[in-house]
């Protein structure tokens, strides 16, 4: 089996500069930037932290003739709470999104998503934004913004949409958004009271992407489940949520044999591929596992308040 | 482009390509070869400055995007040929061996102490985890961060 693994271009083709050439603009708002990108009209790549970008130039896996460096733009880096809802800015880097108060004690799987991602220079580095317009099937953010039911925000010359985030993911390394939009902001809604979640995640090392990560997120009256809501990565081209186990465990009470049930029925709905870090076994049988502590966890977090 | 920046205190500017890597500009620009090469894609913490203070990859950040910003790198650390307690610990401790990742890790040791004085084990533990020695084992060079924040305790950076 792990012969058919092809090698990693990133192993093979990297060397120590960009074999690429491009124009390179770095815009002192927001406007300015997405004028740019219509003119340039999908021959143009957007630069936050540049740590999936740079590195997919290197390999030279990502040839745009123009880069639009955003990564100054602090009218795009902000920790909101504002009445509908929490408002992170696209730009917010992942080490203020750990460091938040606010987002450790209402989201605390965003927290520990943030938490889990690479290592401290990473997390100095990579953005929000980045992480999600990356679109990679294993991105560590995405679990717990989408059990936090979360939108975005995508701006163009052509104005404003809000894309909710279980529609934003198309593919790997493919999202919703046009070549000319720039995601500018998350928003999340309060969660309501007795409300728990968690965010887990397998990898290889403490540095690497997951094999499979997992985000759950609970309401819970009189111990009975009024809803809940899975989140996994890295087991099909997307994140993915699993809305059958959802569904079987709204209105259950969570026992032992319940989670159990709804850990199969989540493994079931995942449709995961053998590559460098796991295999396609592996990662359906980890994702049981996963779901289930973290359904425990939320559970847990959900009853103590 | 013409890139105009601080660099270790000093007001530099340079002429860089749109595709040229800050790592590359330091070394090869400024001669400034203590930021190491490795893995080239954010794996192994070697490249690690300090970008506005806080602690980057040099190996993927463009040199352009340094413009009107400050970067220190190991070199910039130590002020009138002084060592800072980081530097002292590390060789008190032994915690280096073939040396190419310790750039890395000392910059990584400044800005750990900065934000949390007084770690733990298992805090600089996780604060390093993006830096990767093939050669020591960490053992050394965990032990040579909890003396520097003695140091650190005793007399703390600007005082
Ligand atoms: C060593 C290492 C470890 C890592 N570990 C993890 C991990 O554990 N978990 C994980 O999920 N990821 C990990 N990553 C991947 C990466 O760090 C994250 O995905 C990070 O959040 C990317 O953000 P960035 O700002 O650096 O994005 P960039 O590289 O700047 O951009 C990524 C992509 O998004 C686009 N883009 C960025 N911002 C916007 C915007 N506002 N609007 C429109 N398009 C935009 C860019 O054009 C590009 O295509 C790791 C990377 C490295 C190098
Ligand atoms: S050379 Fe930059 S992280 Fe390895
Ligand atoms: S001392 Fe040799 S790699 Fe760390």
């Amino acid at each position: 089996m792990a012969s058919r693994v092809r090698p990693s271009p990133i192993n093979t083709m990297n060397t120590h500069i960009i074999p690429v050439r491009f124009e390179y603009f770095a815009p002192k708002t927001l406007n300015e930037a997405v004028d740019l990108l219509s003119r340039f009209r999908g021959r143009a790549k957007v630069l936050a932290g540049g740590t999936d970008l740079v590195v997919q130039m290197k390999v030279g896996r990502v040839r745009p003739e123009y880069v639009v460096s955003i990564r100054w733009l602090r009218e795009l880096d902000f920790i909101d709470t504002r009445e509908d809802g929490l408002h992170i800015g696209a730009l917010t880097k992942l080490r203020r999104i750990e460091k938040s108060d606010v987002i450790r004690r209402g989201f605390i799987a965003l927290y520990e998503a943030a938490k889990a991602m690479g290592g401290v220079q990473v997390r100095c580095m990579g953005t929000v934004g980045g992480n999600l317009c990356n679109a990679s099937p294993a991105a560590d953010t995405a679990p717990p913004l989408m059990v936090y039911e979360a939108r975005v925000k995508a701006v163009s010359t052509r104005g404003e949409r809000e894309i909710p985030i279980t529609k934003f993911f198309k593919g790997p390394g493919k999202s919703a958004l046009e070549p000319d939009e720039i995601l500018t902001e998350v928003m999340i809604p309060y969660q309501p009271a007795n409300t728990g979640s968690a965010f887990l995640k397998v990898a290889r090392t403490s540095m690497d992407l997951a094999k499979v990560n997992v985000a759950a997120a609970i309401n819970v009256r009189e111990g009975v489940v009024r809803w809940a809501r899975i989140a996994l990565g890295a087991v099909a081209p997307t994140p993915i949520r699993a809305l059958k186990a959802e569904a079987y465990l709204a209105g259950k009470e969570l026992g032992e044999d319940v989670i159990a049930r709804a850990a199969e029925i989540a493994a079931s709905e995942t449709r995961p591929i053998t590559d460098v870090r796991s295999t396609a076994w592996y990662r359906r049988e980890v994702s049981k596992v996963l779901v289930k502590d973290a359904l425990r966890i939320a559970y847990g977090r959900a009853v103590r308040g | 482009m013409r890139v105009r920046f601080k660099l270790n205190g000093e007001p530099v500017e340079v002429d860089v390509e749109p595709n040229e890597l800050l790592i590359n500009v330091l070394r090869e620009r400024f001669g400034l070869t203590g930021t190491k090469y490795a893995c080239g894609i954010g794996e192994c913490g070697a490249c690690t400055v300090l970008l506005d203070g806080e602690p980057v990859l040099s190996c993927l950040t463009l040199a352009a995007d340094v413009d009107g910003h400050e970067v220190v790198t190991v070199e910039g650390l130590a002020k009138s040929g002084e060592l800072t307690p980081v530097q002292r610990a590390f060789i008190e401790e032994g915690a280096v061996q073939c040396g190419y990742c310790i750039p890395g890790f000392v910059i990584m040791a400044e800005s750990l102490l900065r934000e949390n004085p007084e770690p733990t084990e298992a805090e600089i533990r996780d604060y390093i985890r993006g830096n990767l020695c093939r050669c020591t084992g960490y053992v050394n060079i965990v032990k040579a961060v909890k003396r520097a924040s003695k140091y650190f305790k005793l007399a703390p950076p600007g005082s």
